[in-house]
């Protein structure tokens, strides 16, 4: 009997084993901070070393195609940029390349919420390598915009 | 009609705690008139939450926008049956759908047992409306369905507002498995709480055997079965919808809704166990205990926006009341079971390593990792804030690195688990079962390495695909050769009778196999390639492995609520035209300015060409990305099969004659728990 139980343990050990490793990998493979605009802004220098997931909402109006990758702007919730305005720590806005090969997801558009990973560049943009984006919420705040809910 | 709703909650509020507290008083001081009231009100509560849900069904289809959840997601040019999947499209909607599935179910439980297990039956009632309370107490006071619109004015008076039209439905939404996915995936969570339900009262009662377990078999089946197709269908949805060229993607909503499942289908497995052999009793009501809070966590994970998801609903307060609700539940559960731990010893011991408890154990051991290592990569940004404030998470390359391994090994299980006997197989029976599919698979495994298969799990999973394959038709095969042999039937008339006489066993070799075929469709991922075309023109061509496309057309047209560009694009394989394919680029008016992929796919049992048209910005040019997405049909083939599968192992066994004979009895005993 004992020697049955050691199997038993022996060989879920190994399996645990074995996954735990794997698990390990995978981690190093695909771990990233995500991280706000303003977080990011805050990290300094650790920036530039990092696998980054940047969240925040696309500016209106910024989203423009150059060649084969698409250049836009995320920032607050319900940013309004001013004339002649320039992405930087200075707005909390963060300008994204995005070079990846997947197709951009329907639901990133204009004030949609996304989340880009990628990593930060010297020249203070940010390239993406991918995009998640989320527009959802955004359908239920303009719902509530205007439309406090209130109990009759 | 908004009042009658909020009636109707409040009335569902009321009847639902004293349905707890008679049941509970009834049972304890042994009044069978006060335990049948207990029982009435939870017949009561399921009407109230009928009438809400009803109601507000009534809401939307008569456009009432003066009701702020259907003026947030319906407006009144949305098709019928959208307006109908809006009642479960948002936060407060989807809720009540929670809890109008659960008081549906608690009836159909009451009804059924409604002369039977007299002693477990009020905690059960019990149980089932403490369930229905938490979420009737969430419509009431937290996510109200019902609240009218309003607009607070300067100077703080509030004026009631009722807009002309309603904001709409997401246009991603708008799609008819959209509205079949989220009631499935409901039905499939909130089907745990029935056997959850009958352990606790178990626990109390301590009837501690099998009979909650068989009372609650067939349930545990169909809402694992509803589940699964559920989630299946939701990937098909992102196949079909999102236009990124799969169909999983690990996010958090996703993962909440495979977790029970993985813990579900331990459970089934598990029980098995405890049937024949009375063992691992404890570890069953620790699995149907956290099955459920998994349900209840999967529910709270989509809807509390506690961890980024690209699915889940706004942001809200809601998820401090479900934790509490998980910590209750949670403590109850283990202060219970740890208090009967003396009424669950084992009636047997283990057997040796290779045997089929063994099987079952080390099948229950990895599904358990799966669903922690899910559960673990999830949550890691809330677990890594909290230990040092970065939030920190982790990708597909972590739960693929995990689950890939462990679903091969538990497909090698499903191959082999079946046929081992209890305590101990003998080498005799492994060489008679395994020795011809092992041969012929490590076989087929050569040609398949030459073939192109060079991805060591997709060929590992495609070799054992074929193992498990052959030994479940070699099952069917034995089976009905015996039966024909013996009753001299036809061998096609041999196999179906065969079958219904043992629909647990044969309904479940034939889920194995919808299994197998799911692995074979996983495994083409591996081979899945993406070719982007910026600014391709009319005429050019592409080719990817054995096909040629060639842009035929490119041009703009009206459809009834949305502009789209079109590109028409001719498939050619082996340079025979085989398809011609429109993908579209859609602009919806108002708010979508940036439009929405209406992907073209090609399917056949070989491959998917997976065709995405970005639209064109000089009306020359346009943009295109093909995904070519190896064997992608055997995974709705396998889901189809495995539905198939749950079916017939929920129908109860054929029998012969009329003799009263211990199958008999056991057919009664087993269709307690019938669902349908």
């Amino acid at each position: 009997m004992k020697s049955k139980q050691l199997k038993f343990l022996v060989g879920s050990v190994a399996i645990l084993v074995a996954l735990v490793y794997f698990g390990y990998q995978g981690f190093n493979e695909s771990m990233s901070y995500f991280q706000t605009v303003p977080e990011l802004y805050s990290s300094g220098e650790k920036a530039f070393d990092r696998r980054i997931k940047v969240q925040g909402e696309v500016v209106k109006g910024s989203i423009r195609r150059e060649g084969a990758s698409t250049v836009f702007t995320i920032g607050p919730t319900d940013f309004k940029p001013p004339q002649g305005f320039v992405p930087g720590p200075d707005t909390q806005t963060l300008q994204i390349r995005y070079v990846g090969t997947d197709v951009i997801p329907d639901t990133f558009r204009d004030y949609a919420s996304a989340i880009v990973t990628g990593h930060m560049k010297k020249d203070g943009t940010f390239e993406g390598t991918f995009i998640q984006a989320q527009c959802a919420s955004k359908y239920e705040r303009e719902a509530a915009a205007g439309v406090t809910a209130a109990n009759q | 009609m908004a009042q009658l709703g909020q009636f109707a909650l409040a009335m569902a509020f009321i009847v639902a705690i004293y349905g707890i507290v008679a049941s509970l008083i009834g049972i304890r001081s042994g009044n069978d008139k006060l335990i049948a009231s207990g029982r009435n009100a939870a017949i009561c509560n399921t009407v109230a939450i009928s009438t809400a849900i009803f109601t507000l069904a009534y809401l939307f289809l008569t456009n009432d926008f003066s009701v702020a959840y259907v003026a947030g997601h319906s407006s009144v040019d949305l098709p019928l049956h959208f307006k109908i999947s809006s009642v479960w499209g948002g936060q407060e909607g989807s809720l009540l759908f929670w809890s109008w599935i659960l008081t549906v179910y608690s009836a159909l439980v009451i009804f059924q047992n409604r002369n039977k297990h007299r002693a477990m039956m009020p905690y059960v009632t019990a149980v089932l409306t403490g369930t229905s309370l938490f979420f009737t107490s969430l419509h009431l006071f937290v996510a109200n369905p019902f609240k009218v619109g309003a607009i607070q004015m300067p100077g703080g008076a509030i004026n009631l507002f009722r807009p002309n039209d309603g904001a709409g439905l997401n246009p991603l939404l708008q799609d008819t498995l959209m509205v079949i996915h989220p009631p499935l995936l409901y039905a499939g969570m909130v089907g745990l709480a029935v056997p959850y339900a009958f352990a606790i009262a178990a626990l109390i009662t301590r009837q501690l055997g099998d009979t909650w377990i068989r009372t609650t078999r067939r349930w545990t089946m169909a809402t694992w079965g509803i589940l699964g197709i559920g989630i299946l269908l939701g990937g098909k949805w992102a196949y079909r919808e999102l236009g990124w060229g799969g169909y999983w993607a690990w996010d958090p909503v996703e993962n909440a809704s495979l977790m029970p499942w993985l813990i579900g289908t331990a459970f089934l497995h598990s029980v098995m166990v405890q049937e024949k052999k009375g063992m691992l009793k404890v570890w069953n009501v620790c699995l149907v205990v956290a099955a459920y809070t998994m349900s209840i966590f999967g529910t709270m994970l989509t809807r509390s926006g506690l961890v980024e998801s690209v699915h889940a609903f706004a942001k809200s307060d809601i998820g401090g009341y479900f934790m509490a609700f998980i910590v209750v539940t949670l403590s109850a559960s283990a202060y219970l079971i740890i208090d009967r731990l003396p009424y669950l010893k084992p009636d047997n011991q283990m057997g040796s390593v290779v045997s089929r408890e063994s099987s079952f154990m080390f099948n229950n051991l990895v599904l358990l990792v799966s669903c922690f290592a899910i559960l673990w990569g999830t949550m890691f940004p809330v677990i890594s804030e909290w230990y040092n404030g970065d939030k920190i998470t982790v990708g597909a390359p972590f739960f693929n690195r995990v689950n890939v391994p462990i679903a091969i090994f538990l497909l090698f299980l499903t191959g082999v688990g079946p046929l081992l006997a209890w305590r101990k197989a003998s080498t005799n029976s492994l060489k008679r079962n395994f020795l011809i599919p092992a041969i012929i698979a490590l076989a087929s495994g050569v040609p398949l390495y030459f073939l192109g298969v060079n991805h060591f799990y997709a060929w590992l999973s495609l070799v054992m695909s074929i193992f498990v394959g052959i030994t479940i038709i070699r099952e069917f095969y034995k089976g009905a050769q015996a039966r024909a042999y013996g009753t001299g039937e036809r061998f096609h008339e041999a196999i179906v009778n065969l079958t219904l006489r043992n629909t647990r066993r044969y309904g479940g070799y034939i889920i194995h196999f919808g299994f197998v075929l799911l692995f074979v469709g996983w495994s083409g991922q591996a081979f899945s390639e993406k070719v982007r075309l910026p600014e391709s023109r009319i005429g050019d061509k592409f080719q990817l492995h054995q096909y040629d496309l060639r842009v035929e057309d490119m041009g703009v047209r009206e459809g009834p609520n949305y502009a789209a560009q079109y590109a028409t694009v001719s498939l050619y394989e082996y340079g025979k035209k085989i398809a011609v394919m429109s993908p579209e680029w859609r602009k919806y008016g108002g708010r979508d300015q940036q439009g929405t992929t209406e992907v073209a796919i090609m399917s056949n049992l070989k491959t998917d060409i997976y065709l995405v048209f970005q639209g064109s910005t000089d009306g020359v040019s346009g943009d295109f990305t093909i995904y070519y997405n190896p064997l992608v049909m055997w995974v709705w083939i396998g889901g189809t099969i495995l539905a198939i599968g749950t079916l017939i192992a929920l129908l109860p066994n054929r029998q012969t004659t009329g003799r009263k004979s211990q199958s008999t009895k056991d057919r009664e005993t087993e269709e307690i728990g019938q669902t349908v």
